[in-house]
């Protein structure tokens, strides 16, 4: 089976800048500019084009009946502009998508849901607005049911689930969308771990199952497991296709390679529009000097500075560690002072993080650090924020296992003593 | 369709045959109206409405006492002022029934009309996440308006039997009234819906649209109050041809006037097609500018 599911050419989009903010006009604003048509012709402004950018440019690709085709990039790179077109969502400015097969497409999960309907309900809406058949929902229902694991909150509203009952229902309708090709937006952003594998196995099953997939995902780990070959977008451009570890490799290079690596410290301009925002991340040793190379048993510490304008409820702080593309752990500021859950208060905050040492082997890390709001979603997220690297002494080196090729270090001491004798043979 | 060659090199890749073909092109202009896709979303068309209507009775504590007591508390005011303070003439028929008559479609229009223009600002999280054609949204806002229209339905007959007044074989046209009244309502509907992404002055507009067109249209008085030579201008409203309908349907008043009546009908389809252009034009831009 090689036939074409996907075939983009030449596909280009334009946006105006700053068309976020001024969306929509007034009939005045439209006015005055109709009025003032003529005036800026007369100047030899024709069509303003310096208020544009284009957030994809001349991009082509073909995709085939059965493969798993991962997108990744930097914020910005285009991506979801990408996906966006493919599921008809906006069109484009340029070019031509030809697409053979149904086409499902996630970018969200739970579109449409209504707080005020109840489980039930909101199953056969969603399913609804996902494109599937009534018929198809009433044959999937139990199944569906079944997967989220809410049957006894059925018919009750969905206002009153939990945001991990609500992220589980939603998937649950979701992974039974059974279309040729699958669009995917990283929506396994959501939900708790256990759960985020089970979407994980479910996306690698309609993988296996020979239908297509595009998937998005910042996740490195997820997108090396379920794809077996990757675009990578950057500034709207594709600068590397190809094999999915290869893609990822160039990925993390260029990430290694931006301003960011060697920098140990980064500062953020203040926005007053942000109820909490990370100013400053650095990254220092035990005595304060700012750095990003360690060895396996220095300490290292990672400095916050966060600034809290509005006093708030359910906030918290976030950082990951992840290498190579696969998420190592991540910690909240809550998870060991909830009482900065109930509530914070205005002002500066410093936070100073130690990292457990001697638990990372040689090679490169990047961290994230995010912000949000529990049940509402995030604040601010920058990925990659920073990089350190771990080099390995001679000296570590002696017959022990930190140089191997596992995860993280766990340094264990084994009791051991000489006996006179093995008695459980005797038995 | 091509027919895909053979292929010698596995690797090759060959023209499916047996998919659903799309192409995805930068919108060119005037786009053609594609309602057979209209049809294939009917399910979805379906499940808003349905969706549209069960909220809406209960995020209300009255529920759908709201069906009734709108247009009846708006009839006795009415019947107040008009038929007993200013003694407006209606047609020798009870006043009460009489305005009733031209309310229950002119409630069912300006319901349906402020829903559909708001609908797709409303949906601005489905809009901007899923693919499905656009005119779904506002469609099934004026359908959901429907089911009040049952309800209040329902005193409509009570008042009838109140009054003494049976039905007459020309009650069978009814619903081809109610689709006049719907299908203004939609055409209008489209062209306040897509203005409304990108102007959002509308959301202002449109309450004060509904009340001069209120007064604009024989609900509280006869249209022959109406000079004869300025009835033409008259019916160019096309809620005029459907309330007079109503009136004609229910009441059974002498005779209907079929030439007001076609150039109601007239502007209505006008309108309409008008919409549906303008509206499939501005589609593809919705989840941009939203």
């Amino acid at each position: 089976m090689s036939e074409i599911a996907i075939r983009v050419e030449h596909l280009g989009k334009q946006y105006r800048l700053g068309a976020q903010q001024a969306g929509y006009k007034t009939f005045r604003e439209s006015l005055v500019n109709t009025a003032n048509a003529p005036l800026r012709w007369l100047k030899g402004e024709r069509k303003a084009e310096k208020n544009t950018f284009w957030a994809l440019d001349d991009v082509s690709f073909e995709v085939k009946h059965g493969e798993a085709i991962g997108i990744i990039g930097r914020n910005g790179a285009g991506k979801s502009t990408l996906l966006k077109i493919l599921s008809r969502i906006t069109s484009p400015t340029r070019g031509r998508v030809d697409i053979y097969g149904r086409v499902g497409s996630l970018l969200e999960v739970g579109t449409g849901f209504h707080p005020e309907l109840s489980g039930r309900e909101n199953i056969y809406l969603n399913g609804a607005i996902l494109g599937m058949s009534r018929v198809e929902i009433m044959r999937k229902f139990d199944e569906i049911v079944d997967f989220s694991g809410i049957e006894k909150f059925l018919d009750t509203p969905v206002k009153h689930y939990s945001s991990g009952m609500y992220v589980r229902l939603a998937f649950a309708v979701a992974a039974h969308l059974e279309p040729e090709i699958l669009v995917v937006d990283e929506v396994l952003a959501v939900g708790d771990a256990a759960f985020q594998k089970r979407c994980l196995g479910k996306m690698g099953d309609v993988a296996k199952q020979g239908r297509t997939v595009l998937f998005v995902s910042h996740n490195m780990g997820a997108v090396k497991k379920l794809c077996s070959r990757g675009i990578l977008l950057e500034n709207g451009f594709i600068s590397s296709q190809g094999i999915i570890e290869d893609v990822i490799n160039k990925y993390l290079e260029s990430t290694y390679q931006s301003n960011n690596f060697r920098k140990s410290e980064i500062c953020f301009p203040e926005n007053p529009e942000l109820n909490i925002q990370i100013l400053r991340i650095a990254l220092m040793d035990n005595n304060g000097n700012l750095s990003n190379v360690y060895g396996i048993w220095d300490s290292i510490l990672l400095e916050l500075y966060v600034v809290v304008r509005k006093k708030l409820h359910g906030s918290n702080l976030a950082i990951q560690v992840s290498r190579d593309g696969d998420i190592l752990f991540n910690s909240f500021d809550i998870d060991e002072s909830p009482e900065y859950f109930e509530a914070r208060d205005q002002g500066y905050y410093h936070y100073c993080i130690p990292f457990p040492k001697n638990i990372f082997p040689k090679g490169t890390y990047s961290i994230d650090v995010s912000s949000g709001i529990s049940g509402i979603g995030q604040i601010e997220i920058h990925t990659d924020v920073l990089l350190f690297e771990i080099e390995v002494n001679q000296e570590d080196f002696n017959h022990k296992s930190y140089s191997r090729t596992s995860r993280i270090i766990v340094p264990m001491v084994w009791d051991i003593r000489k006996v006179s004798s093995y008695i459980f043979d005797k038995r | 369709m091509v027919i895909p060659k053979p292929s010698m090199d596995n690797t090759e890749a060959t023209l499916p045959a047996n998919y659903i073909h799309t192409v995805i092109e930068p919108p060119k202009g005037w786009a053609a109206l594609e309602l057979g896709e209209l049809w294939k979303f009917r399910e979805l068309l379906f499940f808003l409405t349905w969706r549209d209507i069960k909220v809406r009775y209960k995020q209300t504590a009255l529920g759908a006492a709201w069906a009734i007591l709108q247009p009846v508390l708006t009839m006795v005011v009415f019947s107040i002022i008009f038929g007993g303070l200013a003694r407006l003439p209606s047609e020798g028929i009870p006043y009460p029934i009489f305005t009733f008559t031209a309310l229950l479609p002119w409630q069912l229009f300006a319901f349906a009309l402020t829903q559909s223009s708001n609908s797709l600002v409303g949906s601005q999280n489905l809009i901007s996440k899923v693919y499905f054609p656009r005119l779904v949204v506002p469609f099934s806002s004026v359908l959901a308006g429907v089911v009040d229209f049952g309800i209040a339905f329902l005193v409509l007959v009570g008042l009838m039997a109140y009054y003494g007044i049976g039905l007459t074989p020309a009650a069978l046209l009814l619903p081809v009234f109610l689709l006049l009244a719907l299908t203004s309502a939609l055409a209008i509907g489209l062209w306040l819906s897509a203005l409304n992404v990108k102007y959002r002055d509308i959301r202002y507009v449109v309450p004060f649209l509904t009340q001069f067109w209120m007064y604009a249209t024989p609900i509280a008085y006869s249209s022959s109050l109406i000079p004869e030579k300025w009835r033409w201008l008259y019916s160019l409203n096309p809620m005029t041809g459907v309330v007079e309908g109503f009136r004609w349907a229910i009441l059974g008043k002498s005779s209907l006037d079929v030439l007001s009546m076609s150039i109601s009908a007239g502007m209505v389809v006008t309108l309409l097609i008008g919409g549906l252009y303008y509206f499939k034009r501005m589609e593809s831009s919705f989840a941009d500018i939203l």
